[in-house]
This record gives structure tokens, C-alpha cells and sequence, in this order.
């Protein structure tokens, strides 16, 4: 997983010991931030995150160490002109109370000097993006909004300039778990589009796990418990203190890592069209091993479950049952097995983005993955 | 929820009308029951020496004047002051500022301003600078405490994005104190219009030249002139300020 090219961050035996504190709270601590990728900071309460993240961006002075962005010493340089080009959302947002939602965003462009023309254009692009209506919400102030439109103008105002880096500490902290989890969503989405450095941090492993291309778990005085990718994490926590931060359930934590086609599908399925002739159907059913046949729509969309005893009947439409779990190919293999749990069958339908039919998925097959890829990896880290 | 938001400002600003309505209406009430009662009187020529559009037109300009004038030197001073008791390398000149501010509060007007005209002798400069010395402290303190209550969140996420600690102070600081800053200042001048009165015992003709000369003459039409007229020019300039005061308030707070 190492890449030849430069990180982004890079930081070197950073290390800050507070004011008439006895020990640093954060101790030597190195770490390379490829660019691209978002890096969790996950810890306890009181680790060190916001200090390391702070440091960063020169907001607290490191007492020994280097910083690095993108190949060049920051340690040294103007604090002003390098937070400019580090989006920041602090911890509890911090929007101006007394700007609008287009005067918070256009906060750092503002300090750069653009032109009006350039700023208004900008800011309404930014609100798209967060999918909030410019015309709507430009000229509101932060008191008239949800918690949840506050958290997307934070994360908007930390993009405006565009910077290549972001530095987010908890921006989805105090949030319902429902709009969290949507937030998390546009966030992942955004993250695609842009692609940018972004260190991330939180306290909540399953945040970090859905999030993180990479994750640092922390311990005391930020020191670095564990760096990889959440996958390899789960797989193989480095400690006991890992495992133990990763709580229970990894397994089923795996499994809202792998996509359904990660695996291999059961493509054996006999299928016929609902439109067509039940007396062909039935004599294709008979020709296969199987016990049931599913019945597909003009365009190749799953529509019913039918056995040999319902292909008596004449209209397919009404014939056996609808199906159950359906899941698309993109959805994760914990999404297919709560699709399988919730209609109460041993096996979801997997469809692709148009909607077609694809193959089938079952139980089995997913508890062979959570458990497998556990040996997968243990496989891979074996020195050759 | 679009209707909500727009609902609330127009509910405020009606009440907002009615009580900026109030105060005027009051004054303009007592203003004309006071030239009323006066019509009626059969003036001798002493009330009249002191009871002419004229001469009480100078009182009330002189006294203004007066207070006016302490109050933007109480602000030049005492706002930068404040600013500067807050800053990180400069805290510790907070207890030795707001020392000096309780001192002169603390010594009764009369008394200061005694004092100042013994050091500098009669006059509208003396009488300025007792004024100055004895109002600073609510806008001292008002300053002080407005950028101390500023969330210190917001500072830390306007230098995270870089607003240097000059940029910080004018754009996200100072905004969001000016209403107790404010508060500050219209408590001030409020001070200085009731104490302006003080001013004509050191040759300074302002509106308590009307009330004193009531008193020593012993004729109540010019003390009730004089009395009204003083209580009067400190509500209007108190409502004036309050308004004022709403204006300057940023909206979003
Ligand atoms: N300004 C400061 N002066 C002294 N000690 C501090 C200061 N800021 C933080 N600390 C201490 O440094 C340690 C790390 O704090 P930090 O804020 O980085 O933790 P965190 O991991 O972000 O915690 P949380 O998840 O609660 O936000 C804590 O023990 C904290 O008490
Ligand atoms: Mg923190």
C-alpha cells in the first residue's frame, strides 16, 4: 500500500507539551498522510486528536518536530497564509453568528482577496453542492438553521477556496444518528467528486470503519496504536488495546466494508418472463435442478418467486410470491444481510443500477466473507 | 419553515414600532403640559431673565454640549482601552485599567469634578474631563466584558482560517460585543447628562444653571422649568441611544 509519491502531510516526531503540563499530549508522533485519501484520527475522550489536528495547521505551536505539506516545510512558515490554505472544521463548527450562510462561506475567499463576481459564484456552487438552495438559504443567518444545515454550511465554508487539505474534528458530533448517517453519505459522495486530503477525526470506530480510507487509532498522548486501512484493522487488530477499541462484532463490522460484488453470486438461477407462456416456464423448471423459478419484467427486473405447483396457473402476475430482499450491487454485504434478515429469506436478489436482475446472493456466502476475509489478510501479511 | 422564519422579524418589528412609539409620545406630553403651566403664570421679570426661548434654548445646547462631548472623549479612551485589557500580552493591564475606572465612579461627582476644577481651575474643559474620569467605567467595563463573553470557538475558528489577530478583532470580536459595549456607552451617557447638571457650580451654564437659580431666587416656576426640563433631555437622549442601539446591533445575534 505504500505509494512512491510525496504525502501530503507528513508529520515527524511531533510532539506538544502544553503549558505547566508534566506530560507531552502528544509524544512523538509520525505519520504520512497520503493525498487523495481520508485519514481517521480515531482515540478516547482526551487523547490528543484536536491537539495533533491543531497542530496542523499551526493552531497550537508544536514543541519540537517537523510539519510537512505536500513535500514542503510548514513547520516555520506565516500561520495566516498556510491556515488559508487548510479548510478547517473546528469541533463545534464555529459559524459566525452575526454573518449570513453566503458571508460564513465566503469567509476565506474573502482573505484571499477574490472579486465579488468570483465569491457570489462560488458560494452558490458550494451550496448546490451540500444540496441546500442557494436562493433559499444564502441570505440566512446560522440561528435559522437546523443543526444539520449547520454541520453541511461548516463543511462548505472549509471548501470554499478549494484547499487541497481539510482538517474536520468531529464535524458530524452532535447529530442525530439517522441525519448522521446521511451526512456521512453526501460526505462519502462529495469526497469522490473532489477528491481531497482530509484528516478526519472522531471517537466513533464505526464512523472511522465507514469513513476512513485509512484509520489511526489512538491511544494516550496521541501515540499511534494502529495505522492501516479499516479492513486491515478489523482483520488484524496490532493490539489488545486495538481490538479492544474496535469492540465486539468485528466481523459483523467487516461486513459494511465489502460490496455484494465482492463475492461470487449464484448465477444458476432459472428465470422466465412474468409476460410470457406459464406452461414454458414450467417445463424450464423441470429441466433445471432447481425448486424455483424467478420471474423477471420486460426489462429484466425481478418481480416473483413461483414453484412448479404455481406455474399451474395461467396468470404469472399472480402466481407464488413477490420477492423479498432485493439489493443492488453496490450495496454492502451487511446492507444485503439486514435486506435478508428483515424479509425473513435465506437469500437476497441482486439487481444492478438499472434495476436488472443479476443473480442471487445467500446466506451462506455472506458468513463465508466475514469469516474468510479474516484468513485473507492474515494470508497477505505473511512475509514471502 | 421558510414561512416561520419570515414570520417572526415582521411580529418583532411591530412591537419594536410600539415601544419606539411610547417614549416620544410621553415626551412630547409632559413638553407641552410643561409650556402650558408656564403660559399661565404671570411671569416677574426675574423668571422671565431666566424663563426665555433664548436663554433656556443655550442651557439645553450647553448641556449637551457637555455630555456629548465626555461621552465621545469616555469612548475614544475607554473602547481602546478595554480592547486592549483582553489582549492575550496584555491582560495584566486589565486589573490596573478597571482599578483606575472604580476609582473614579467611586468618588462622588461633586467631589471629582471639586477636585479637578482645584488642579485646573473653572471651566468647560475641567468639567469635561470630571465627566470623563467619572463615566468611564461602564463603557471600560462594558468593553471588556463584551470581548471576554465572545465564544472562544469563534475566534478559534477565525484564525483557523486564517484571519490574522487584527482581522479576528474587527470582523468576528468587535461585532459581536458592540451590544454590551453599547450598553455601555448609553449608561455613560446617561451619567453625564445627570451630572452635567453639576456644572453650574463651576461657571458652566447648562441646565442646572435653570434649577439652581430656582432655588436661590425661590421661585418654583424656574426650579419646575429647570427640573422637568433636565429629567426630560436624559429620557429623550436615553431613548435616543436605545434606538440607536438596536440599529447598531448586527442582525443574526
Ligand atoms: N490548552 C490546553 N492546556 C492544557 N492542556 C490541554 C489544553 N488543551 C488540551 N489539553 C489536554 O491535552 C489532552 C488532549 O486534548 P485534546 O483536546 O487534543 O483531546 P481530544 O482527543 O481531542 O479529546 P475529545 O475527543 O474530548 O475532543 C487532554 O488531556 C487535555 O486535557
Ligand atoms: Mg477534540
Amino acid at each position: 500500500m505504500t505509494s512512491q509519491a510525496t504525502p501530503m502531510i507528513r508529520l515527524d516526531e511531533l510532539t506538544k507539551t502544553y503549558r505547566g503540563q508534566p506530560h507531552p499530549a502528544v509524544d512523538r508522533v509520525s505519520m504520512d498522510m497520503p493525498r487523495g485519501e481520508i485519514i481517521v484520527l480515531v482515540g478516547p475522550s482526551g487523547c490528543g486528536k484536536t491537539t495533533t489536528m491543531e497542530l496542523i495547521n499551526r493552531l497550537i505551536e508544536p514543541t519540537s518536530g517537523r510539519i510537512y505539506l505536500d513535500g514542503d516545510d510548514v513547520t516555520r512558515a506565516d500561520p495566516d497564509s498556510l491556515r488559508r490554505r487548510i479548510g478547517y472544521v473546528i469541533q463545534q463548527i464555529g459559524l459566525f453568528p452575526h454573518f449570513t450562510v453566503a458571508e460564513n462561506i465566503a469567509t476565506v475567499p474573502k482573505l484571499l482577496g477574490w472579486d465579488k463576481k468570483k465569491i457570489g459564484d462560488r458560494v452558490d456552487e458550494l451550496l448546490d453542492m451540500v444540496g441546500m438552495d442557494p436562493s433559499e438559504f444564502r441570505g440566512r443567518y446560522p440561528k435559522q438553521l437546523s443543526g444539520g444545515q449547520r454541520q453541511r454550511i461548516g463543511v462548505a465554508r472549509a471548501m470554499a477556496a478549494d484547499p487541497p487539505v481539510m482538517l474536520m474534528d468531529e464535524p458530524f458530533g452532535a447529530i442525530d444518528p439517522i441525519t448522521r448517517d446521511r451526512l456521512q453519505n453526501e460526505f462519502l459522495r462529495l469526497q469522490q467528486q473532489v477528491q481531497k486530503t482530509i484528516v478526519f477525526v472522531t471517537h466513533d470506530i464505526d464512523e472511522a470503519i465507514k469513513l476512513g480510507d485509512r484509520i489511526a487509532i489512538l491511544g494516550e498522548r496521541s501515540q499511534i496504536a494502529q495505522y492501516d486501512t479499516p479492513a486491515n484493522i478489523l482483520a488484524s487488530p496490532a493490539s489488545p488495546y486495538v481490538a479492544d477499541f474496535i469492540g465486539a462484532g468485528a466481523s459483523l463490522k467487516r461486513l459494511h466494508l465489502s460490496q455484494v460484488s465482492s463475492v461470487e453470486l449464484d448465477t444458476g438461477c432459472v428465470t422466465a418472463r412474468i409476460d410470457g407462456d406459464a406452461e414454458q416456464a414450467r417445463e424450464r423448471l423441470r429441466a433445471s435442478e432447481r425448486a424455483a423459478l424467478l420471474l423477471l419484467d420486460a426489462d429484466g427486473r425481478p418481480q416473483r418467486w413461483v414453484d412448479a405447483g404455481d406455474l399451474s396457473s395461467t396468470d404469472l402476475f399472480k402466481a407464488g410470491e413477490p420477492v423479498g430482499a432485493v439489493v443492488e450491487s453496490t450495496s454492502t454485504l451487511s446492507e444485503a444481510l439486514n435486506a435478508m434478515l428483515t424479509s425473513n429469506s435465506g437469500v437476497a436478489v441482486v439487481i444492478d443500477r438499472s434495476g436488472a436482475f443479476q443473480g442471487l446472493l445467500d446466506f451462506e456466502t455472506v458468513m463465508v466473507a466475514a469469516r474468510s476475509e479474516r484468513d485473507f489478510y492474515r494470508a497477505a501479511k505473511v512475509p514471502s | 419553515m421558510a414561512v416561520d422564519v419570515m414570520a417572526a422579524p415582521v411580529e418583532h418589528s411591530r412591537r419594536r414600532v410600539l415601544r419606539w412609539l411610547g417614549m416620544p409620545l410621553l415626551l412630547a406630553v409632559v413638553g407641552i403640559s410643561l409650556y402650558a403651566y408656564v403660559s399661565t403664570q404671570e411671569l416677574d421679570t426675574i423668571e422671565r431673565r431666566v424663563l426665555n426661548a433664548p436663554g433656556l434654548t443655550d442651557r439645553v445646547i450647553e448641556h449637551l454640549q457637555l455630555a456629548g462631548l465626555s461621552t465621545l472623549v469616555v469612548i475614544a479612551i475607554a473602547v481602546p482601552l478595554g480592547i486592549l485589557a483582553t489582549r492575550r500580552g496584555a491582560r495584566f493591564v486589565a486589573p490596573v485599567v478597571l482599578i483606575l475606572g472604580n476609582l473614579g465612579q467611586a468618588i462622588p461627582s461633586l467631589g471629582l469634578i471639586t477636585l479637578v476644577v482645584l488642579l485646573a481651575g473653572v471651566g468647560f474643559k475641567s468639567i469635561v474631563f470630571g465627566l470623563v474620569a467619572y463615566s468611564a467605567l461602564p463603557i471600560l467595563r462594558n468593553t471588556m466584558v463584551g470581548l471576554q463573553q465572545v465564544d472562544q470557538t469563534l475566534v478559534k475558528s477565525a484564525r483557523g482560517m486564517g484571519m490574522s489577530a487584527w482581522q479576528t478583532l474587527t470582523r468576528v470580536e468587535l461585532p459581536l460585543a458592540v451590544p454590551v459595549i453599547l450598553a455601555g456607552v448609553r449608561t455613560a451617557l446617561i451619567i453625564n447628562i445627570g451630572t452635567a447638571t453639576l456644572s453650574t457650580f463651576f461657571g458652566v451654564q447648562a441646565l442646572g444653571y435653570v434649577i439652581f437659580q430656582g432655588i436661590q431666587l425661590d421661585r418654583t416656576p424656574v426650579l419646575i422649568v429647570g427640573a422637568v426640563m433636565a429629567s426630560g433631555l436624559a429620557l429623550l437622549v436615553d431613548y435616543l441611544a436605545g434606538v440607536v442601539e438596536e440599529l447598531l446591533t448586527p442582525r443574526g445575534l
